[in-house]
């Protein structure tokens, strides 16, 4: 892996100047490219990029996200992403493009504290996010533990290509589902998701920790061979 | 006024508490330490003592108050009943109300209310023990806990006060300064973009103590800008973990 040049950075520092793309939470002024967050910034072959260290979870389209229905109306389903946005899921996305409101009872889907997987399908700035259950693994999540974490922990859970992720699902033998959204859902044994939920926790409150996946090794290997 | 004037300057040049006519008084910031705000400062600024909080962006109510293409910042500055000598009374005064917006109209530059369509951000400023110069410390804590809630702006917003003591400028007047001296100038900057958001003056100046007022409060800001950056790294980069050789994964 080539070396990647981080820098600590607060709103209003420059990350760096020339010719970059870039992505989220940075603004080109001139041929400077500016922060508007506090985070990580990167600049590799991917152009300028910023981890933000704090925030709530803004949608994006295609993110994975987990959400509760909180109302449903003729048309489709309003669904808390833990966003300041509600997603809405349109009945035509689930039950094709012959839905009618007469013909369809929407309650027999998904009813009001049903929780759902979903994918943000769009999102543009004068409406709020749509979002799809099209797709292998969306739709009703029936069972299950939730453990909401800050968004901006998302990456950090998730791992290098999932190593973190990975890890805790092998030693607890759970099968953790991430929400871009913050939103965690565990679902396995009663004593390994009890035990993933406090590893999850583990890696939001020590995101910071440089040494973070061997830490959780540790106390996950640690109870595992004392427990079972 | 009846009463003679107390010399607010002495012999030597030194101000009542002490201080040369550009000095500071002493500034402390703390981030984050608020756990049900989204984002939170506080500032101890002589003796000033203030909190801000800023929640959301949430959803925004009364609905008709909704802005289509942007957010709505909405500030309140509130001065507790107990900071000052005689007891405030808790209602918002017309100097509360004013400054309330003043510091709203400081802040919203700095803040990209076009990222938060249709959602309120409010900014809450809390004097629990004021002091001269408490719009300015309010607007250097209120833009701290706006990046600590992870808000995007273009730039922190930072506020220092010069003024007037007979013909002399002086940087960071106190309360009995601002009561007992001649003019009073409170200035808020974005450091890094180079622009003012915030300048109020009262008092008589002249062209040249006017130039030299302003151009003190804003070498005391980037001053203040310092400490700023200070209290926001040490919440989010120290610690015993080194965060920038944090291995990051995007899936």
């Amino acid at each position: 892996m080539p070396m990647i040049e981080r820098k600590q950075v607060i709103p209003g520092d420059v990350i760096a100047k020339g010719n970059y793309r870039y992505g989220s939470y940075v603004e080109k002024r001139g041929d400077e490219f500016i922060a508007l967050r506090v985070g990580l910034a990167e600049v590799g072959r991917d152009g300028v990029k910023l981890n933000p260290l704090t925030g709530s979870y803004l949608p994006r389209a295609d993110d994975e996200v987990i959400g509760k229905v909180v109302d449903v109306n003729g048309f489709g389903w309003v669904v808390d992403i833990n966003s300041c946005f509600d997603g809405f899921l349109p009945a035509s996305f689930v039950f094709g493009r012959e839905f009618s409101p007469s013909t369809h009872d929407l309650s027999s889907k998904f009813r009001v504290g049903d929780m759902i997987g979903a994918r943000i399908e769009s999102f543009e700035r004068s409406r709020d996010p749509q979002l799809s259950i099209r797709g292998h693994g969306y739709g009703k999540i029936d069972s299950g533990e939730i453990v909401k974490i800050s968004p901006t922990k998302v990456p950090r859970l998730i791992g290098r290509r999932g190593a973190m992720i990975n890890l805790i699902s092998e030693k607890t033998g759970c099968d953790v589902r991430v929400g871009q959204n913050g939103v965690v859902v565990v679902t396995g044994p009663p004593e390994g998701v009890a035990k993933t939920v406090k590893a999850v926790k583990m890696v939001e409150e020590e995101a910071h920790a440089a040494d973070l996946m061997a830490k959780v090794e540790g106390f996950l290997g640690g109870s595992s061979s004392g427990g079972s | 006024m009846v009463e003679a004037k107390r010399k607010l300057i002495d012999g030597n040049g030194k101000r009542l508490d002490g201080r040369a006519w550009n000095e500071l008084r002493p500034i402390s910031l703390q981030v984050g330490l608020m756990k049900n705000a989204d984002g939170s400062a506080y500032i101890e600024w002589g003796k000033n003592k203030i909190m801000a909080a800023v929640y959301g962006p949430k959803e925004v109510h009364p609905k008709h108050q909704v802005l289509p293409d942007r957010a709505l910042l909405r500030c309140r500055y509130h001065m507790a009943p107990f900071s000052v000598d005689e007891r405030k009374n808790p209602a918002p005064s017309r100097r509360e109300i004013e400054i309330s917006k003043v510091i709203r109209e400081a802040l919203v530059p700095a803040v990209i209310v076009e990222d938060y369509p249709r959602t309120a951000i409010e900014v809450w400023v809390e004097v629990l023990q004021s002091d001269g110069g408490s719009r300015v410390a309010g607007i250097t804590a209120a833009s701290l806990a706006l990046a600590d809630a992870g808000i995007n702006m273009r730039d922190l917003v930072v506020g220092c006060s010069c003024g007037l003591i007979g013909d002399q400028v002086v940087s960071d007047l106190d309360d009995t300064e601002d009561k007992e001296g001649d003019g009073d100038m409170p200035v808020a900057i974005m450091p890094n973009l180079g622009l003012v958001s915030l300048l109020q003056v009262d008092g008589i100046y002249t062209r040249e103590q006017f130039q030299q007022a302003f151009e003190l409060a804003i070498e005391k800001g980037k001053q203040v800008y310092g400490m700023q950056r200070e209290a926001l790294t040490a919440k989010f980069f120290s610690g015993d973990g080194a965060v920038s050789s944090v291995e990051e994964g995007t899936e």
